[in-house]
């Protein structure tokens, strides 16, 4: 053939206009470009004036387009009409759907609103939903961060008063070398990814600390597979060698933090009369505030027989029982590894960052240089999905602190609104009354045992139990037990579930197989347990089947949302931002966003805040509310073109603010000052800034906690100081777990035993979020099976072959499952992508879809309660400060089984709420 | 059979970095994503939400585990698509002529309409960079996005393929790799870029960076302020207050 070319288009017009949102197909809240074609979606790509992902986008965020087309998408709302869990249903109209739930949920609100539970998944809209529960007057709500990482949220907040996770961000720009530990591929997902490109690009140095070597791991430039659960115990043997060597920021330690604070007689820090903590004056040797004018606190200070933090934490972490030597058999490092790394973290200590950039801190001191330690530090579920995951957090932000490496050139920055102290933040409020909001948010940081969520008789007020001894820094709630408890009746029955965007009967349960039956279970009556469940989901998700009544969410493009400064925002350390949703295609089912649907309820329930003295509705839908809400004078849900439309921040309602918005690209983006950005915490140019800007009231410079008071407090009660007085049952864990200083201690799922030698994780996959993935064509191609995957010594030892099935035991569950080698894992470790199982009949997928035959749930082997211990209580499987889920301390042994066609426990087939999906796609038969 | 052009004076390609390459699939998805609506026939997708789903795609990442000896495995996350070959056998194979590289910036594509399904396109290329389309019946390869490299009704800066605009790490990176002067050129210099099968001849015009060499540090050992066992943490504490 000859060399003629045929003639393209090079230049076809993409679509007839881009409409600019944020994406929802993962937690990360990227900005997307939709390109519509006659009103149609036609393809998604990044928004690159977005302040998160800058143009990029992930596999998600490129296939969310299957996501809205999904033949999983539920299309009315519907009643259950057979069985519960049978999957038997008839749709409804809205005006049916909500006469329903209003008539269930009206006498539960006069007579006794803490019968209403009312928790959330995926949830973005937090503020919002508390405030609607908070009108309704249950103590019972939170949303999922208790399954998830409020480990990392909780111990960061109370330790420097802000975290990892979407709160705060290596200087990737000036970073040499950044440590990952335990980094599940999934949060802050596009700003990491662009991040590491950063440090690539620029040949700075990435280590990865974690037992599996994928994603991040994988490029990362040196591996550490730790065993499970002992992170803890590595990060206090780098403070031990830090510490020895003398590499701590001295000057950073006597300035910003507590260290040089005075620690009287009962671990509380001594304060002057106005309760002002009180440091040794270097220049007069004697007390003074710490925020004094000129003041220099000693660190090395003792006082009438006080010491200072620092002399404590040194004479702790000293000891030769944080010894490199000494812990190497247990993480499963070598001494000379764990003296490799503290070297190279020394390495970047010694080659400080310094920015010409004159600033001033709150004590009034100039300062010409912004000086930092070019040394990084990134954590999330890995170390915190562990019972000993809050100390083990805060044992990195002491390491992060020691080297003077938080909000410092080069080091971890937070994000705006953060910097924020948890004495700035709420207290929990729990103060249930017939008919009566709440008198504050159900979330809060306890100060101390005053703070706890009990009732009059010292029993939990919240059927999570959060805030309660048992778990008294639940800043996030226990959404795990919230069934089990309620099934339970411990502490007490309730009437109605109501769920969002929660899939509680799959993935997001522990001991999934029991929590299906007790959503099912009967009491002696014949009358469910768990009388009434309502759930809001977009897609015909397995929790669906187990609801008595569906309200049917829209998708993400068919929607309002805001990611709001008042919520879980977007900012970039430079910048603070927040973002809309709104409808950039019309839903063409009879579905409502969820928000809406809770505004059209408050307002038949006559909810204060939702409806004036005479009643009337102050908002129609929750774009009004998005506009028109104030949480405080002149700060509402979005900061961004408030008033006349020239204000930021704070100014009244601007009815043009949505307008506003999608005009520019669906997000607000206000920069910090450069003399603000860094030292956020003691930088008098931040506080203004901050308090211009509505994230507080007036300027509030805090100290760093290396030594944490309130769990002081905790433990002061455990040693029967005090009123408010634990059960004698809890009262050694307290002493134990509510350490004022950073404490490593064995999970509990080391109770397990000798019989159980091998860990089991999960890992999110970075092309899939939690279920959803599954229903979407492309991402399935991708992660259609869950393998077991196997490390080499016990693939060798058990005689596994390619394509070979494995018995999974743990201490309270067995599955068989399909096994893979993988070489690049700690050898005392299996694990599996999470979520990737699905029941048959659920999410539209053919029954016979590998997902629902090969694909399987570790859930199964992971009890929500601790082994029975025979004094007939009810122990969670969660962190004994926060009550994070554990999720990670399961125990297993494996052993080779006969090879077979499905994974086991296979479960009954679900009736599909949605019809069966097309066959093919492109659904037109091919031209 | 088909001719290839003269040598093009241009050679537009991609140069992956397998160093800085996290296995996201970003970039699979964004390449789907594009050309089902792109460049001719879309991607279809068989038993969408059955067993066995089996869709075209045009840019496909695996996973490779590296055992050596002395150091822990690796991961290698390895995209591929078609690499452009100057010695295109996929094309020299055609039949009808659908499928050609073109003489102007070397990319090569399938004409659709010429296309008979036939495969034999897909038999030769070594690199299984070429997938026919179930539902369509033609060949489908990637085309270096040629309906965005060249197109007006996009900002400029767009005009790059997708997969290289929504690459999350900056892995993936476009240009002329016949213009030594390129950005692309560059850094196949500095970082030793090669090609994937060179003792086959086909000369691909994409180029892979491999991953750096992993391990400890060359990092000082850390040396103990003195000997605190000795001292006692107040003889330590005074040696580290001296320095304030």
């Amino acid at each position: 053939m000859g060399l003629q070319e045929p003639r393209i288009e090079t230049s076809p017009r993409v679509s007839d206009e881009v409409r600019k949102t944020t994406c929802y197909m993962c937690a990360c809240r990227c900005g997307i470009d939709v390109h519509l074609k006659s009103g149609r979606v036609v393809y998604i790509d990044g928004n690159r004036d977005h302040p998160v992902n800058r143009g990029v986008l992930c596999a998600k965020g490129a296939s969310g387009i299957m996501q809205v087309t999904s033949p999983a998408r539920l299309r009315a709302p519907l009643r259950r009409v057979g069985p519960r869990g049978s999957g038997a249903f008839e749709e409804i109209t809205w005006d049916e759907a909500l006469e329903i739930a209003v008539d269930w949920l009206k006498p539960l609100r006069e007579t006794a609103p803490e019968r209403l539970a009312f928790f959330t998944g995926r949830d973005q809209s937090q503020s919002f939903t508390s405030l609607w529960a908070q009108s309704f007057g249950t103590p019972n709500y939170a949303a999922h961060g208790g399954f998830c990482s409020v480990n990392m949220a909780a111990a960061g907040i109370y330790t420097m008063g802000g975290a990892f996770w979407e709160f705060g961000a290596p200087d990737w720009e000036r970073t040499k070398l950044f440590v990952l530990f335990g980094v599940a591929e999934d949060h802050d997902s596009n700003p990491i990814k662009i991040g590491i490109g950063k440090l690539k690009a620029r040949g700075a140095r990435v280590i990865g600390v974690n037992p599996i070597r994928t994603g991040y791991n994988a490029v990362a430039d040196d591996w550490y597979g730790i065993t499970p659960g002992t992170d803890g115990l590595l990060i206090l043997s780098l403070v031990h060698e830090i510490l020895k060597a003398g590499k701590v920021d001295l000057d950073y330690l006597a300035r910003w933090t507590n260290a040089p604070c005075l620690v009287g007689e009962d671990g509380l820090l001594l304060r002057d009369a106005e309760g002002r903590l009180l440091v040794i004056d270097r220049a007069t040797g004697a007390p003074a505030p710490f925020d004094a004018g000129g003041v220099r606190p000693d660190l090395g200070a003792s006082w009438q027989g006080c010491r200072t933090v620092f002399r404590h934490l040194a004479e702790r972490y000293l000891s030769e029982d944080y010894a490199p030597e000494a812990v190497a058999s247990r993480t499963g490092i070598s001494a000379s590894r764990i003296k490799g790394l503290a070297a190279e973290i020394a390495a970047a200590f010694d080659a400080p960052v310094v920015l010409p950039r004159p600033w001033t801190d709150f004590r009034g001191e100039r300062h010409e240089t912004m000086v930092g330690r070019p040394v990084s530090f990134h954590a999330m579920r890995g170390i915190s999905a562990h019972s000993n995951g809050f100390q083990t957090a805060r044992a990195l932000h002491l390491l992060q602190i020691l080297l003077g490496a938080v909000e410092t050139p080069g080091s971890f920055r937070f994000k705006p609104p953060y910097p924020k102290p948890f004495d700035a933040h709420p207290t929990p409020h729990c103060d249930c009354v017939p008919g009566k909001p709440l008198g504050g948010p159900h979330l809060g940081f306890p100060r101390g045992p005053e703070d706890l969520a009990l009732k009059a008789d010292g029993s939990p007020a919240r059927i999570d139990k959060a805030f309660s001894w048992e778990n008294p820094l639940s800043v996030h709630g226990l959404m795990h037990m919230v069934i089990p408890n309620a099934h339970a009746g411990d502490p007490y029955r309730i009437d109605t579930l109501m769920l969002y965007m929660a899939n509680m009967a799959w993935n997001s349960s522990m001991n999934t197989a029991a929590v299906m039956e007790m959503l099912t279970d009967r009491d002696e009556k014949g009358e469910y347990r768990i009388p009434r469940i309502i759930y809001s989901d977009a897609y015909a998700s397995e929790m669906v089947a187990y609801a008595d009544l569906v309200l049917p969410d829209t998708t993400y493009l068919e929607r309002h949302d805001c990611i709001s400064l008042l919520d879980r925002p977007i900012c970039e350390p430079d910048a603070a931002a927040d973002a809309i949703r709104w409808p950039v295609v019309a839903p063409d089912r009879e579905v409502r966003g969820f928000q809406s649907v809770l505004v059209d309820l408050a307002n038949r329930l006559g909810l204060p805040g939702f409806v004036d003295e005479e009643g009337r509705a102050k908002y129609q839908d929750y774009a009004d509310y998005m506009v028109h809400h104030e949480r405080r004078l002149g700060v509402g849900p979005l900061m961004g073109w408030r008033g006349d439309g020239s204000e930021t921040g704070r100014g009244a309602p601007n009815p043009d603010q949505i307008d506003r918005y999608v005009a520019n690209g669906g997000f607000c983006v206000e920069h910090v000052p450069e003399e603000a950005a860094f030292f956020k915490p003691w930088n008098a140019a931040y506080q203004d800034w901050a308090v211009n800007l509505g994230f507080y009231d007036k300027p509030l410079p805090y100290l760093f906690s290396l030594w944490v008071e309130p769990l002081q407090r905790f433990r002061l009660a455990a040693e029967g100081h005090g009123t408010r007085q634990p059960p004698a049952h809890l009262r050694d864990r307290l002493r134990q777990a509510m350490d004022p200083l950073p404490v490593w201690y064995e999970p509990f799922g080391e109770v397990a035993g000798e019989d159980y030698p091998v860990h089991a994780l999960t890992q999110r996959p970075m092309a899939m979020y939690h279920s959803w993935g599954s229903q979407n064509v492309w991402l399935r191609q991708i992660h259609g099976e869950n393998p077991l995957y196997v490390p080499t010594n016990i693939w060798e030892e058990q005689g596994f072959e390619e394509g070979d099935w494995a018995r999974v035991t743990s201490p309270s569950g067995e599955i068989v499952v399909p096994v893979a080698h993988m070489a690049a894992l700690n050898d005392g470790t299996v694990w599996t992508w999470n979520a990737i199982g699905k029941r048959k009949g659920a999410w539209a997928l053919d029954p016979a879809a590998p997902e629902a035959t090969k694909g399987f749930l570790l859930n199964h082997l992971i009890c929500e309660l601790m082994p029975e211990r025979g004094d007939g209580l009810r122990w969670s499987n969660s962190d004994p400060v926060t009550g994070q889920a554990a999720w990670f301390d399961l125990r297993v042994r494996i052993e080779r089984a006969a090879p077979r066609a499905a994974s086991e426990p296979g479960l009954e087939p679900l009736a599909s709420p949605v019809p069966p999906a097309p066959r093919h796609r492109p659904w037109r038969e091919s031209p | 059979m088909t001719a290839l052009p003269p040598p093009p004076a241009k050679k537009l390609g991609l140069v992956i970095d397998l160093d800085t390459c996290v296995g996201c699939h970003a970039c699979v998805t964004a390449c789907k994503g594009w050309n089902d609506q792109g460049y001719g026939v879309p991607l279809s997708d068989q038993n969408a939400y059955g067993s066995e789903p089996s869709g075209t795609f045009l840019n496909r990442v695996h996973g490779y585990e590296v055992v050596s000896g002395g150091g822990p495995a690796e991961i290698v996350n390895f995209p591929r698509s078609c690499l452009h070959c100057d010695n295109a056998p996929c094309v020299t194979v055609c039949p009808t002529g659908a499928s050609y590289k073109r003489a102007e910036d070397g990319i090569v594509l399938v004409n659709e309409d010429a296309c008979i399904g036939c495969g034999l396109c897909a038999w030769a290329c070594p690199y299984g960079a070429r997938e026919l389309d179930a539902q369509a019946g033609v060949m489908k390869k990637c085309t270096l996005c040629v309906d965005r490299i060249y197109n007006d009704t996009l900002p400029e800066e767009d005009r790059v393929p997708a997969c290289v605009r929504t690459c999350p790490t900056g892995a993936r990176h476009f240009g002329d790799l016949a213009d030594p002067e390129s950005a692309v050129s560059r850094l196949v210099a500095e970082r030793d870029g090669y090609d994937l099968m060179p003792e086959l001849g086909t000369a691909p015009v994409n180029k892979y960076l491999q991953p750096r060499p992993k391990g400890a540090a060359e990092a000082r050992p850390l040396a103990p302020l003195l000997d605190v066992r000795a001292t006692g943490l107040a003889g330590w504490l005074d040696r580290l207050l001296e320095r304030l």
